[in-house]
């Protein structure tokens, strides 16, 4: 089979030039097209969306729109241009020039660090492969498609970096990504949240804020790769994850802005009233917020890794803003805080900050998470309300570090198993809760009609009105 | 430049980029991608530095949420500093003067404009009563669709200047414009270089309902462009594109575009208009408009200096001919007329230097500059001489006019 590799592959790699990764992707690129049609969006084949294409990375050609069949979406294959000067920030090999080809003595864990990344992407959209067929608008519906082409983008960008610098084991990965599927019991996902559901749309909206906002943080950290394939790919992505966060942050908000209208509306809080007014109260909201917060913290890692210190020390994945900080990069001998349990109480302990790199990331996430849930506070403050949602402690519902398993309350306190037993329900979203949830959904597909429970967006997309009609179903 | 075309000190607006607090998700797209460092946050806000933005727009594109977008007509030494914006929960309130466009226009057209407008010396507001213009509604990568219902030649058969009414239909959609504003045309094919021709720009020529009312159309007035300002033989892509179109044929359009040239709005509001050539495009949409309502007795003078080489290629000469003197006071100067002395629009402004001097003077007249850019340093002159016979002076009334929107200059 023949490609016109310009026009069907939009690429900054020269391409048209590189055989090698032209036989490659010649076998992967059909491989990539039946795993879509296969695990992508349901039902969606024919559909016409108004979608974003980057076609270059310069300001005119990153955000090309019009309603494109995703089949036929061009995913390209683009780099950050590159900086003559650039070096190694961090590590045993800081100030010296960045690698332009995969060191021999990092190669497994360069390898291991792309296919952890890489195997993210098809797995959140085979997660979200039903959500379309319960759309709030078409507004909605195209954003998750987008959410859903730009995943698949990102895929493309990985399986670059391991067809152009791994050779035969980085093709053999590449196709090992198109053949795991989430939440399957066989050939699962590498990371445990990308095997969980993604039921419905307060879900996507959650994972898209959380989880997809653990991407950007592990990108972040990928960008100051001293690999500098890596880090001009990975900045490159950081720029279209933005909007799977704008999609998570404006979803979640107004859904609140909804029921707080209703609230207002209605004059209560009873949660029964509003449910039975069609549309999700904020206890339910903050329970899928606990759940999504914690499970998502988990990412990160064990508090203290070896793993970490060794990728960080040898400048292959650096901290978030690393060239901003004002330490020395190396780390050798600095110690960060950690929360361990001492004595029936968790308290705060100093270790060695290279080997607790993972948990630092952590806290800088959970910086970056909890100001945008401030926002969603201030919908309520302005809806004139009282209550206001919080992300939980660090150490809630924790299934992976020192916290495993350990009962915490969202506030921080240690409980017994018996006191977990009778809060849960008021702290994660119950059977019922999400039962209750799935009522609502339903396929809204009139241009600029929105489902009871949401409220319309400020405005729409490229500068279009709300009412545009950003899918049509031909 | 002349003295004359230089901008005057202190007057001038500028356009300041802010970043909508409500909208942003704080993702730092923005500042990654601003190529000069001139965005930055803290634990609140993103925000733009003033003094170091240079509006290349590299930034629009990359954000998410369109929080980027927005724009605030502000005094120049009045931008709000990043302390404030720091601060701010929500954009503020836009101040009275500004009618800025809520996006950043194609690069093309803020070239084109900013060039067009060098004679003002900054962002001019609109007249106060003027009314809200729509900007910006259709794009290049979304532009609308017009057909074209009418197209004929202004200018006599043997006139070398080849002018033409351009009537385009919008069919159901909605593409609103004023008096004054210009609209954007995307002739279709490519350059030598195999790039996408740049957008061209024209000022409508018709009024706010239509050039027919009741039909959703507007005029356009095009000259054929066969030579450069120099006089080289040279085929303008988009002006022989218009002025070759047949009925029936489909436009790619934007726009519209302007939110400073327009006309006010108030009953009493005088007019004093100067042009050449197809700068006669938006004097024929304001002296029409003003037409139309004859009957509703507003009051208001307006008076018109109109320029050409000779009557055969005035554009809409026949029409304006018929217009009573006690409407419109009507002044034609024509370059190259055998029957009369070489005349320019100036030499006819300093002959009705007293009735010019009082209508620059009138708080309710507002002036209009359109046409060619050779032009506007000798009209400039040739208010200043009329001033200067009244005893004004007009270094300080030309700031006075700028500052209230009194004053209009387009020139190409």
């Amino acid at each position: 089979m023949s490609i016109d590799y310009q026009e069907r592959i939009p690429n900054n790699v020269n391409l048209a030039q590189d055989k090698t990764l032209q036989r490659a992707l010649e076998h992967w690129q059909p491989e990539f097209l039946s795993w879509w049609r296969e695990m992508g969006p349901d039902g969606s084949t024919d559909f016409d969306v108004y979608l974003r294409t980057a076609v270059s990375v310069d300001r005119d050609g990153w955000a090309q729109f019009g309603h494109v069949k995703m089949p036929d979406y061009r995913w390209g294959i683009f780099l950050n241009p590159a900086d003559p000067n650039y070096k190694i920030n961090f590590g045993e090999h800081k100030g010296e020039a960045a690698w332009q080809e995969v060191p021999g003595e990092h190669r497994a864990n360069l390898r291991r660090i792309i296919v952890t990344q890489g195997d993210t992407e098809p797995a959140s959209v085979e997660q979200q492969r039903h959500l379309g067929l319960t759309a709030p608008s078409l507004y909605d519906l195209r954003n998750l498609f987008q959410v859903n082409v730009e995943e698949g983008r990102h895929l493309w960008a990985m399986v670059y970096l391991l067809h152009r610098y791994f050779g035969r084991d980085g093709r053999e990965e590449a196709e090992a990504l198109l053949e795991r599927r989430s939440g399957d019991a066989d050939n699962p996902r590498i990371l445990g949240a990308f095997n969980e559901k993604t039921p419905d749309w307060l879900s996507f909206f959650m994972f898209t804020y959380f989880t997809d906002r653990d991407g950007k943080f592990q990108l972040c950290a990928l960008a100051e790769s001293g690999f500098e394939p890596l880090a001009r790919t990975t900045k490159f992505m950081l720029t279209e994850e933005a909007h799977h966060m704008f999609v998570g942050e404006a979803g979640v908000g107004r859904i609140i802005q909804r029921t707080c209208q209703v609230m207002n509306e209605l004059k209560t809080a009873d949660a029964s009233r509003l449910r039975a007014a069609g549309v999700i109260d904020l206890p339910t909201i903050q329970r899928y917020l606990n759940f999504h917060f914690s499970v998502t913290i988990d990412l990160f890692g064990a508090d203290q890794s070896s793993n970490a210190a060794t990728f960080f020390s040898s400048g292959l994945k650096g901290r978030f803003e690393e060239t901003k900080l004002g330490d020395d990069h190396v780390l050798k001998g600095d110690a960060y805080p950690i929360l361990i349990l001492q004595d029936g109480r968790i308290v705060e302990q100093q270790v060695s900050a290279l080997s607790s790199l993972n948990e630092r990331l952590r806290d800088d996430y959970i910086r970056d998470s909890v100001a945008g849930v401030g926002r969603w506070n201030k919908i309520i403050e302005k809806a004139g309300i009282a209550f206001r949602l919080l992300a939980p402690h660090k150490a809630f519902n924790r299934k992976i570090g020192t916290f495993a398993g350990v009962r915490v309350s969202p506030t921080g306190e240690l409980i017994d198993e018996a006191g977990w037993a009778c809060r849960e329900r008021d702290w994660l979203p119950s059977e019922a809760d999400r039962a209750f949830v799935t009522s609502l959904m339903g396929r809204v597909t009139a241009p600029g009609k929105f489902a009871n429970w949401i409220a319309p967006p400020a405005v729409g997309i490229n500068r279009q009105p709300v009412e545009f009609e950003y899918v049509r179903f031909n | 430049m002349d003295a004359m075309a230089s901008p005057p000190e202190g007057n001038s607006l500028a356009r300041q980029h802010l970043i909508d607090p409500e909208i942003c998700i704080r993702c730092n797209t923005c500042e990654a991608t601003c190529p000069i460092g001139a965005i930055t946050h803290d634990a609140r806000n993103y925000v733009v530095k003033f003094d170091v933005c240079n509006d290349c727009g590299a930034c629009i594109p990359p954000c998410p949420t369109g929080a980027i977008d927005n724009w605030r007509v502000v005094p120049k030494g009045s931008a709000y500093p990043i302390e404030e914006q720091f601060e701010w929960e929500s954009l503020p309130v836009p101040q009275a003067f500004d009618v800025s466009d809520t996006a950043a226009l194609p690069e093309e057209v803020e070239r084109q404009t900013a060039e067009a407008r060098r004679g003002e010396g900054g962002l001019v507001r609109a007249p106060a009563s003027a009314a809200t213009p729509a900007v910006n509604l259709y794009t290049v990568s979304n532009p609308i669709q017009a057909k074209v219902t009418g197209n004929f030649r202004l200018t006599e058969a043997g006139a070398s200047a080849d002018v033409r009414h351009l009537v385009l239909d919008f069919g159901g959609n909605h593409f609103p414009v004023l008096e004054g504003q210009t609209i954007g045309i995307l002739p279709p094919g490519r350059d030598v270089q195999g790039k996408s021709h740049f957008i061209r720009l024209y000022s409508v020529a018709s009024p706010r309902e239509g050039e027919r009312p009741g039909y959703n159309n507007l005029a356009l007035t095009v000259k054929r462009v066969t030579e450069d300002h120099e006089g080289r033989p040279v085929g303008g892509v988009a002006s022989n594109y218009l002025c070759d179109l047949n009925l029936g044929d489909t436009v790619q359009v934007t726009g519209p575009y302007g939110s400073a040239f327009l006309m006010p709005n108030h009953p009493g509001s005088s007019l004093l208009m100067v042009c050449t050539g197809t700068g006669s495009a938006p004097m024929r949409a304001m002296t029409e408009r003003r037409r139309r309502r004859i009957a509703m007795k507003e009051g208001g003078e307006l008076m018109l200096f109109f320029g050409a080489r000779a009557p055969a290629e005035l554009p809409y000469f026949g029409p304006l001919k018929k217009l009573p003197t006690s409407f419109i006071d009507i002044n034609l100067a024509f370059s190259r007329d055998p029957q009369t002395p070489r005349h320019y629009v100036q030499d006819l402004i300093r002959e009705r230097q007293e009735k010019v001097a009082r209508l620059l003077q009138d708080p309710d007249c507002y002036v209009y500059v359109c046409g060619l850019k050779a032009m506007e340093a000798g009209v400039l002159e040739a208010f200043q001489h009329c001033c200067e016979r009244a005893g004004v002076e007009w270094p300080a009334l030309r700031r006075t006019l700028l500052e209230a929107g009194r004053l209009h200059i387009e020139t190409y």
